[in-house]
């Protein structure tokens, strides 16, 4: 019977409404509506005077790569990153070696997070076998075996006819697709956002319509079939119109955005530095706009960061060579901070929602909550505490960030896991 | 004011000044391609390095040939017959190339910023002689330094260049060029390959041949650089020839004075008429010629040496 007691915390639960100055407190990972005298006495307790304490922070999107690519990210190592960003659930996508588009294969991620894992890490499986987009993926079979989600994330599915089969026999089980909407006809070699930019740089040019192209189809085939379609990592400002009016209509679209969308442009791509190179890409200032519009207004319901791995050795080379992919785990909460709610007036409890229950009510996970009886994930920062990141010191395997070096502004300082502390501030409670 | 790069990656960075000062280097080592002896001592006792990971003739032979007549010593690299085949990467065949002592690199590579790459990692100088569709910087130098010769100051002269530009390093290293030398530059060619984000490089786009070529004192033309493209670009070369290619009819259009420019490989026939390639207007050979001097300025200027030495020098 442990107890913890969070006290003197400005407390933001946005699933509840609740933001004002109190205490919490835990009782055998749940949250619990107090404690008595004879538990206070033995609780271990947290002072978190000047932090914030909100719901453990929920991810939908990232790549651990593991089975198949642990020299870039194992489940372990990606749950250190997750834990010292200040999340506490996240979704793991399927792109894996082998992909997870079979039964044993989630039972291999199930094990490796039973055993390695210090949050709650739920995996997804894929669209279609070998995410090659050609014969569908047993759904029902994988959902048994646990996933949350389907999506060949990385592949978008280019037949019509496979998606349009994928989403209705999905649909027969509860299980949302999340889809990662790219065009491929109309991105072969491309490196980064097509404009100004492309063209100065010389770099081959991946156009916007790419994605607004499976978005809008997605919209239809979400309104011919009434499956629920998730688009990941939303780039562009057309795509966020589609999604607009497909939600005033009642379509079952949800969307998600990345801290780097939100916070980056093409213009960061000046000095070649793959870093910024993403899928994707990011693009330009009217699009960055667009995504927080659409996050101020409903149309895009989450933020997810598409943490995706990869060493030095990969990225380090001419940038047409690099692979696609940033990670940002530990970086999402200031980067979010900084330019929703310090740049762009967003409050601090709809900030805190993108990123705890209204990711989680996306897929129906049992996370996000503050509320009596909720397994007590917290997460405890300092909203106004500067810091340096260095990616080469961070918890992640990889380092490839665009946001190395450079001050950060909110600092996560203690994650609780079911009412255990995993990191205190400093490091991973073993 | 002395120049102070080491490196040669993008006109784009370059000050109008320092164009110039490549320009009057290369005009002083012109000179010294006439003499008998022709060689010069300025880089005696220097390794230059030809890192060549694309197939070109007239860049590597101007370059090695520069590199020869200022007395260096030149190993020029084919990749497609080095151990990049056997996996290695730039970075790690360029850090072998610094280790055995070279002094300096010129490299030609297929992906746009891997100069720019290069100039990071290593301690020598790095010249660009094109990155895939972004520089190619001495190319400008040399076209620039070519209109010079025939129109004196380029400032408000109408220049058109004319076919591929999508794709070109060449077009794109010639806008930075021309607009710094304040010429009136006009982009002209299929609307698959000219797209309308070049305007905000400082020239003007335009799809209609014959307005554009109106008076114009220059034109350069870009080949159609088929081994880049998707099929999707344009219908065909045939189709590119109709309504873009070069002929006689197109030429009457320009300035009675136009000279006729082309970086090379020509595809006689396709982007222009064979005859006129061969015209007194065409100043093709000009500029393989002023591209030897130019590039010696080049080398020169990027091994330390100050255009205030290049007389005694030569």
């Amino acid at each position: 019977m442990s107890q913890l007691w969070i006290t003197n915390a400005r407390i933001i639960d946005p699933a509840s409404q609740r933001d004002a100055p109190g205490d919490l407190f835990v009782a055998d990972g749940k949250f619990v509506a107090g404690l008595s005298a004879e538990q206070k006495h033995s609780a271990q307790k947290i002072d978190a005077d000047g932090l914030i304490a909100c719901p453990g922070l929920v991810d939908i999107h990232v790549h651990l790569r593991e089975p198949g690519q642990t020299h870039k990210e194992t489940i372990q190592t990606g749950s250190w990153a997750a834990a010292a960003g200040g999340f506490t659930t996240v979704v793991c996508m399927p792109n894996t070696s082998p992909v997870a588009d079979t039964v044993g294969t989630i039972e291999y991620i199930r094990n490796a997070i039973e055993h390695g894992s210090v949050v709650h890490v739920y995996p997804t499986g894929c669209i279609t076998v070998g995410q090659k987009g050609e014969q569908l993926a047993p759904a029902g079979s994988l959902k048994r075996a646990g996933v949350v989600a389907i999506t060949d994330d990385g592949h978008c599915v280019q037949n019509n006819e496979i998606m349009r089969r994928a989403v209705e026999y999905a649909k027969m089980f509860a299980l949302p697709i999340m889809d990662h909407c790219q065009d491929e006809a109309l991105t072969q070699g491309a490196a980064m956002n097509e404009g100004v930019m492309s063209t100065r740089l010389g770099l081959r040019g991946w156009p916007h319509a790419a994605e607004d192209l499976i978005v809008a189809r997605d919209v239809i085939l979400s309104t011919y079939s009434g499956a629920h379609i998730h688009l990941q990592h939303i780039s562009s400002k057309n795509s966020v119109d589609i999604i607009r009016r497909a939600k005033s209509r009642g379509v079952r679209i949800t969307a998600e955005a990345t801290p780097h969308h939100l916070a980056l442009t093409d213009a960061a791509l000046v000095g070649y530095d793959p870093n910024f190179k993403m899928n994707p890409p990011v693009r330009t200032e009217a699009d960055r706009q667009a995504l927080i519009e659409g996050l101020r207004d409903g149309t895009l319901d989450c933020i997810a960061t598409d943490h995706a791995p990869h060493t030095d050795y990969e990225k380090d080379k001419e940038f047409d060579y690099a692979p696609f992919g940033v990670i940002g785990l530990e970086t999402a909460l200031p980067v979010v901070l900084d330019v929703l709610h310090r740049q762009s007036g967003f409050a601090l409890p709809d900030l805190i929602s993108f990123l705890t229950c209204k990711p989680a009510r996306l897929l129906g996970l049992a996370a996000g909550t503050l509320a009596d009886g909720a397994v007590a994930d917290v997460t405890l920062f300092d909203p106004g505490e500067k810091w340096r990141y260095d990616a080469k010191a961070g918890f992640s395997k990889s380092s490839n960030s665009p946001w190395h070096g450079q001050t950060l502004t909110g600092r996560v300082k203690k994650t609780v896991v079911a009412g255990r502390v995993v990191y205190n501030g400093d490091k991973i409670a073993g | 004011m002395p120049w102070n790069r080491r490196n040669l990656i993008a006109i784009e960075e370059l000050s109008r000044a320092e164009i110039d000062q490549v320009h009057a280097t290369a005009a002083v080592f012109k000179k010294t391609l006439q003499r008998s002896m022709k060689k010069i001592p300025a880089l005696r006792g220097k390794t230059i390095v030809n890192l060549f990971f694309e197939p070109s003739t007239r860049t590597r032979m101007a370059f090695e040939m520069a590199a020869k007549r200022l007395s260096a010593d030149v190993i020029s690299f084919d990749a497609n017959a080095s151990s990049t085949t056997k996996g290695e990467t730039l970075r790690d065949t360029a850090q072998n190339i610094q280790a055995l002592n070279a002094d300096m690199i010129v490299l030609r590579h297929s992906a746009a910023g891997s100069p720019l790459y290069l100039s990071r990692l290593l301690t020598i100088p790095v010249i660009n002689a094109g990155d895939g569709a972004h520089e190619h910087p001495t190319q400008a130098l040399l076209d620039t330094f070519t209109m010079q010769e025939h129109l004196g100051s380029l400032k408000g002269r109408k220049v058109v260049i004319l076919g591929d530009v999508l794709f070109s390093r060449v077009a794109r290293s010639n806008i930075w060029a021309l607009t710094k030398l304040e010429a009136d530059v006009t982009l002209v060619g299929p609307s698959t390959l000219v797209p309308h984000w070049f305007a905000d490089l400082g020239v003007k786009v335009s799809y209609d041949l014959k307005s554009a070529l109106a008076d114009a004192e220059v034109v350069m033309l870009l080949r159609i650089q088929h081994e880049r493209q998707t099929s999707s670009h344009f219908p065909s070369l045939g189709e590119y020839t109709s309504m873009f290619g070069l002929n006689k009819t197109r030429a009457s259009w320009l300035n009675p004075k136009a000279i006729i420019m082309h970086p090379g490989p020509i595809n006689r026939g396709v982007e222009i008429d064979s005859e006129l390639a061969d015209s007194s207007r065409s100043v093709i050979l000009e500029q393989v010629h002023n591209g030897l001097a130019v590039r010696m300025a080049a080398l020169y200027l990027c091994s330390g040496g100050t255009p205030e030495a290049v007389a005694t020098s030569a």
